[in-house]
């Protein structure tokens, strides 16, 4: 079946199974192997993306699904060379060790600081609740996201 | 790699037209909505339908909560983060935002619907509990009308409802009463994971004393179990410590857990009793709060 995603702005079109994840088809058809296929049980979070902006577990929505909807993936998160408060923050803060759960990590915190900018780090547990970090135990992460948090806003002025 | 079998797949534009779907594909065809339990059991291949019947697209027509005087009503593509989310809504029943709290995560609450969850009738899932707890009816549509079902004749065993092959849940409607209020309370493993045990209670007064009182407990039995015999037992009592002990030990002795990597029969009977004494109380707590307001 021909299936039609916008994905980080561009219209991706392909012909594919009905049974194809949609975590597949970012990584094989369309080669952003950013975003991580971990557990596929949906319980570790590696392969979160924001579907129409908000996250979900892209192991659990198949492709066919989510024709004619908005998909933005890690690779979407530097902009013209200047990374995300989000990834400058997991840089500053040691938010990653190996880096397999920080594709994830990054989309949920993204989606976070989009709808609540100055969370609490109560805030922040919750959301990443449902991502598994085998690395960092949890706490650095936690600084990260509130780096960004802190630093985001001027560092999105700079770049306007 | 898990990969569902192969299927075909459809995308519903309206109620009716799932409804026409359902009946035109036969048995081998299944509704998926939020598909956060039936993608995970067609990947291992405990479900294998031939056609998926997508009604994603009918959250505009069934994504609602319509809080009126005497009833709620909630449309069966109600995301559980909506739920979570909708302050009307927890104002009259604060049990949805206990449960909603702690089922699953942030990304698969963003997906997983209401009706999807009920449909599903785990006996351990959380908003079934809720449903029993709140004497929800279920609204089921199908090409010959709909019929209006309560929790009990929804569940029908595990796994299974009342929900025929080309039927399709629409919508949730609670009752309500006033001055009443509800809670839920969860003891599982690790955030997000399913309950050891949970309990869904609700309370409503008449003065001093308790007019009604209902309690849902899941992961304890085949279904999820509402106990009336708490009801009974409650009516007509004041609502003090005597009352929650004796609500406690009906609800440990009237349930069927089993022994399994969550815990003992006899740790989740002790959880079925201390988890109603303290939903019970909570509930209590905040009818209170409110005639005090």
């Amino acid at each position: 079946m021909r299936v039609s995603i916008t994905v980080n702005g561009e219209l991706a079109t392909r012909e594919v199974e009905a049974r194809l994840l949609l975590v597949h088809f970012l990584r094989e058809e369309l080669g952003l192997t950013g975003t991580h296929w971990g557990c596929d049980t949906s319980n570790c979070g590696a392969c979160v993306v924001l579907y129409d902006g908000e996250p979900v577990k892209s192991c659990t929505v198949l492709a066919a699904m989510a024709d004619g909807h908005e998909v933005r993936t890690v690779e979407d998160l530097e902009r013209e060379g200047v990374l995300d408060p989000v990834q400058q923050g997991f840089m500053e803060c040691h938010g990653l060790q190996c880096g397999f759960c920080t594709p994830g990590m990054l989309m949920s915190a993204r989606a976070l600081l989009d709808r609540d900018p100055r969370p609490s780090d109560h805030a922040v547990r919750e959301a990443i609740s449902g991502q598994i970090c085998r690395c960092t135990g949890y706490a650095s992460i936690v600084r990260s996201v509130q780096w960004a948090a802190e630093h985001g806003q001027h560092q999105q002025q700079e770049l306007a | 790699m898990q990969v569902p079998a192969p299927f075909e797949y459809a995308r519903a534009t309206s109620v009716d037209h799932a409804i026409a779907l359902l009946e035109r594909l036969g048995d081998e065809a299944r509704v998926v909505a939020g598909g956060h339990s039936l993608l995970p059991m067609m990947k291992l291949r405990l479900a294998n339908p031939e056609y998926l019947v997508d009604i994603n697209d009918l959250h505009d027509e069934l994504g609602y909560v319509a809080v009126e005087e005497r009833e709620v009503r909630i449309g069966a593509m109600t995301r559980h983060r909506e739920l979570l989310e909708n302050d009307e809504l927890n104002a009259v029943f604060p049990i949805f935002r206990d449960a909603e709290r702690v089922i699953a995560d942030v990304p698969v609450r963003n997906r997983g619907t209401l009706g999807g969850a009920l449909c599903q009738a785990d006996p351990s899932e959380d908003l079934s509990s809720v449903c029993t707890t709140l004497d929800a009816r279920c609204v089921i549509r199908g090409s010959a009308g709909e019929r209006v079902v309560s929790m009990d004749d929804f569940h029908r065993g595990p796994y299974q409802t009342a929900v025929g092959q080309a039927e399709v849940l629409t919508e949730v409607r609670i009752p309500v009463r006033e001055p009443g209020s509800s809670a839920y309370t969860k003891v599982d493993r690790r955030a997000g994971d399913w309950a050891v045990v949970a309990v869904g209670a609700a309370v409503w007064l008449d003065g001093e004393v308790i007019a009604d009182a209902r309690v849902g407990l899941a992961a304890v039995g085949p279904n999820t179990t509402g106990i009336p015999e708490i009801s009974e037992a409650l009516r007509g009592r004041r609502p003090d410590e005597e009352a929650w002990r004796v609500a406690g030990e009906i609800a440990a002795r009237s349930c069927t857990p089993v022994t399994d990597g969550r815990g003992t029969e006899d740790y989740k009977r002790h959880l079925a009793d201390e988890l109603t004494r303290r939903t019970l109380r909570t509930a209590a707590r905040r009818v209170a709060e409110q005639v005090g307001r």
